[in-house]
């Protein structure tokens, strides 16, 4: 069990003006441990998120990062070319709509492989091969290698933009309603993909959903929000077998049983 | 340590606030204790709090007081206490359970998720499936069954499956809720002397057993969960 945690988040809040996206978020994440954020829209899950993975600067908090030279980093004191590299090799970020995390002209071989040149590699056999089999480990068949995503459906899609964030072996990936917009049974089988991948590749996910069933399935420990605050957080199955505060009952509550 | 779990005097309520905030007693002042090879089953009328002890144990019930500790790798942690990344780490070492029911998860096989926890712990999965389909042949589950995911099988096959999942692994403590609720006679025969190997292997065993055959068979010492109803120490 590693000793040092890999993301250190102290008291980060953010503002929007005089209105609050959330507030006094702490919290250690420690490497393979898979962290869902849940609430409902608006309760500050995403803004959370984003100020994690420095797409939005924090209002006041640090968000430190153990980096592989096993220095810590204030993310905030970054240069950005170094953030970008961060976010290109070390993280993954996996949007809700994969529209927002694929290049949708360039073929799905190349949406895979551009990650890979970022952290430097230039042979085009091997990220062809690399790609291609990452392609089949998130089921894609090989022979769509050449296709655009655009001809893909929303589920392949979306695997597509797992690949591609997976490829460079990162240590931490953020994922945003990675099921949303997706049928059931699509789901089904993308939720079996990551917790497969999750738990081959050793990976830490910080993932937001409002779908309690998804975290139940993905992750370890579990933070609930409400207006921008943490209002209860552990163990998953701790926190949905046995919710202690209103707003966490509510929302085990009402979950529809099949 | 002969000792391998101490609980004491732990106390349990829910506060329900949906409810308008009716605080619920579940248990208080629950104090036990079970050595090595020792099979110790709750007794006591349905809903004196048999389960919630066991999830308590496990973890996903949280304790309002009292300590629940645990010998984990000659360490003494407090899973009342613990931090969820510790509870992890117990419950893939140390700490098995045996649930009422299996949680399915889509697409994976039976032999797999039996062969999980052996993997969890760093078992080639080849070897993990070996010993998976060593435990799923015993327990008389039909071999065709193997690759399929439990979802469509019959209570007492998705039990099998829970059971087998259960046993795989040599956790120096076991939890189990009721595992032959829905199985026949020839395989809680054969969860008998399942327990029995366990004992005598030095586990720790606590168990909700409805059925008073097999709770003869294993049980060591039967504590009466009735003593710890908070009525009756308000009373």
């Amino acid at each position: 069990m590693s000793t040092l945690p890999l993301l250190k988040v102290n008291d980060v809040s953010k503002f929007y003006g005089s209105r609050i996206g959330c507030r006094n978020v702490s919290f250690d994440l420690y490497a393979g441990e898979v962290l869902a954020i849940v609430g409902e829209s608006g309760s500050g899950k995403t803004t959370l998120l984003s100020c994690l993975s420095t797409r939005l600067m924090p209002t006041s908090g640090i968000v430190e990062y153990h980096m592989r030279d096993g220095q810590y980093r204030d993310l905030a004191r970054m240069g950005e070319a170094e953030r970008r590299f961060l976010m290109r090799t070390d993280w993954g970020f996996v949007h809700q709509n994969p529209a927002d995390g694929l290049r949708m002209t360039v073929s799905a071989g190349a949406n895979v492989g551009e990650r890979l040149m970022a952290v430097g590699d230039r042979h085009y056999g091997n990220i062809r091969a690399t790609a291609s089999d990452w392609l089949q480990r998130v089921e894609i068949g090989v022979d769509r290698i050449d296709d655009q995503p655009r001809a893909f459906s929303g589920g392949m899609r979306q695997r597509l933009q797992i690949a591609r964030n997976l490829v460079t072996s990162p240590r931490l990936v953020f994922m945003d309603e990675p099921t949303g917009g997706l049928d059931v049974s699509v789901q089904a089988r993308l939720l079996d993909l990551v917790r497969g991948l999750v738990h081959d590749l050793g990976l830490a996910a910080i993932i937001v959903t409002h779908d309690l069933a998804v975290a139940r399935l993905l992750s370890h420990r579990m933070m609930v929000m409400k207006d921008g605050a943490v209002i209860e957080q552990g163990l998953t199955d701790r926190v949905l077998d046995d919710p202690r505060e209103p707003y966490t009952q509510l929302l085990v509550s009402s979950i529809l049983q099949v | 340590m002969a000792t391998p779990l101490v609980v004491s005097e732990v106390a349990k309520s829910f506060t329900m606030h949906l409810r308008d905030g009716v605080r619920r007693p579940v248990v208080a002042n629950v104090s036990f204790s079970v050595k090595a090879g020792e099979c110790v089953v709750l007794g006591g009328p349905s809903g004196v709090g048999k389960s919630s002890i066991l999830k308590m144990l496990y973890g996903n019930y949280g304790v309002d007081e009292g300590q629940i500790l645990m010998d984990h790798d000659g360490k003494l942690v407090n899973l009342a206490t613990a931090e969820p990344r510790t509870v992890l780490e117990v419950r893939r070492t140390t700490l098995g359970y045996v649930s009422q029911f299996l949680r399915v998860v889509p697409r994976v096989s039976s032999l797999d998720i039996v062969a999980e926890p052996l993997q969890a712990r760093g078992m080639p999965l080849e070897e993990a499936r070996t010993h998976a389909a060593e435990l799923l042949s015993k327990l008389n589950l039909p071999r065709e069954l193997w690759g399929l995911p439990p979802a469509t099988f019959s209570g007492g096959e998705q039990q099998r499956v829970n059971i087998a999942r259960g046993f795989i692994t040599d956790h120096k403590i076991l939890l189990l809720d009721e595992p032959t609720a829905s199985l026949d006679a020839k395989n809680r025969a054969v969860v008998v002397e399942l327990i029995a190997a366990k004992k005598a292997k030095g586990t720790a065993l606590i168990g909700i057993f409805h059925d008073e055959e097999v709770r003869d068979a294993v049980a060591d010492r039967i504590l009466d969960v009735s003593a710890f109803s908070p009525r009756k120490a308000a009373a």
